[in-house]
């Protein structure tokens, strides 16, 4: 065969390009754990949620969360007007103190857990100009921080304000869904230690997860469906005040 | 005449763009990480790094492997859903230390659970977290005024926290 100057030009540069993709490949590293056989979201059940805080001192301690910053929080709302869209919303820094005292007075009152939705169409992952912030093959939206500049598109990408830049590393930082603690096969730290079971982990590929069975008997909403992120939180009684 | 008269200069241009052309595939191999692409437009091994870090719960099935009459205790009781850790805090260095594992550099040392074990909560703070009335909480769920109900004295004064119920042999 006699490749010619010009289509060797052509030629050059397709080869490289069809390189890359043998090169590529689908390996799985970890021998226990494979990746492609998760979808994970989480299922919180406004009914059962106290405002504990437990979630949120969890996560800080498990995640070296900084003083300030949260990966989850939990919001606390009081349908006071009469028209029910104007909720008093509160969200306490549950590390140091409680929730303040509520007193009764007929009108709705009801605790939000809010944590990174890890959305399956997710607009923080789509605004990286590096590729550092990706949705791994199990459905986690994570923060490849080696990578991350620290321009924060991402943190104002988010329609739910999940990010932020970490203090000290100058770099995103957010909601992992413990990856760390899902690989190993255990439950995330906030699920973990959620006395009422308010929050629980939810495999969407597994059949056999209960998450299937509650879906099916229950109304569950995400946050913000009008945005169209592909959410994988859901919530089961989720009040319409809810932002 | 041949049209190909100056091609000349026409080949050592072509030249300089295919040497150019590698060198830029050269430098592009070395800057970029080996696992970048490898499932997105994302480095790979990022996954792994971020999914190899230590856990700081330990999870209560854990837990219940050394202590199972606690968990006998807490099954029968109100608590059987609350995970030990919820109250007494992450405790994966103390089953590293059982286990005779050093949490820094994973390397054996002597089993001693003793040196890293969990304090004993304060239960006048610890169960007013949950238990403290306010409108907010969940209708059914259980509270107390700590003001009013019996104040001063630590709840397990009267309830067995790993059981706390007031019936079926749950209080102390």
């Amino acid at each position: 065969m006699k490749i010619s100057r010009r289509q060797m030009l052509i030629l050059l540069p397709a080869a490289a390009v069809a390189w890359e993709s043998v090169m590529a490949g689908t390996p799985e590293d970890a021998p226990n754990y494979k990746m492609t056989d998760h979808w994970w979201g989480m299922l919180i059940d406004i009914s059962k949620c106290i405002g504990c805080g437990n979630c949120m001192r969890a996560c800080q301690t498990e995640n070296d969360v900084p003083d300030g910053f949260f990966r989850t929080w939990v919001e606390r709302y009081h349908v006071s007007d009469e028209d029910m869209t104007e909720p008093e919303v509160i969200a306490p820094d549950l590390c140091k103190e409680n929730f303040p005292f509520a007193k009764e007075d007929g009108r709705k009152y009801f605790f939000v857990p809010k944590l990174c939705n890890h959305c399956a169409d997710s607009p923080c992952t789509q605004v990286c100009p590096v590729g550092a912030t990706f949705i791994s093959p199990d459905g986690v939206v994570l923060v490849d921080q080696t990578y991350c500049l620290g321009c924060a598109y991402c943190v104002q990408a988010c329609p739910y304000g999940c990010r932020y830049i970490h203090p000290e590393k100058k770099v995103a930082d957010k909601c992992t869904l413990c990856k760390h603690r899902l690989a190993k096969g255990l439950t995330t730290a906030c699920c973990e230690v959620c006395p009422t079971g308010a929050r629980q982990l939810a495999d969407l590929k597994d059949l056999n997860d209960p998450i299937h069975v509650f879906l099916k008997t229950h109304s569950v909403q995400v946050l913000k469906p009008q945005m169209a992120t592909g959410a994988k939180v859901f919530y089961n009684d989720l009040d319409g005040s809810v932002r | 005449m041949s049209v190909f008269k100056d091609a000349g200069h026409l080949f050592r241009f072509a030249g300089l763009f295919v040497l150019a052309f590698l060198i830029f595939l050269v430098v592009r191999h070395l800057i970029v990480p080996k696992s970048f692409g490898e499932y997105g437009h994302y480095r790979g091994a990022a996954i792994g790094e971020i999914a190899a870090r230590p856990v700081k719960f330990a999870g209560h099935e854990t837990c219940e492997t050394c202590h199972s009459d606690v968990a006998d205790r807490k099954k029968i009781g109100k608590h059987a859903h609350v995970n030990c850790e919820a109250c007494h805090g992450a405790l994966a260095g103390h089953v590293n230390h059982m286990m005779g594992t050093d949490s820094q550099s994973s390397t054996q040392v002597a089993a001693d659970p003793s040196l890293e074990k969990p304090v004993l909560p304060d239960t006048a703070v610890l169960c007013a977290r949950c238990h403290t009335a306010s409108a907010a909480e969940p209708k059914g769920f259980p509270q107390v005024d700590p003001a009013n109900h019996y104040p001063g004295s630590p709840c397990k004064t009267c309830h067995q926290p790993h059981s706390p119920g007031m019936d079926a042999g749950g209080a102390k």
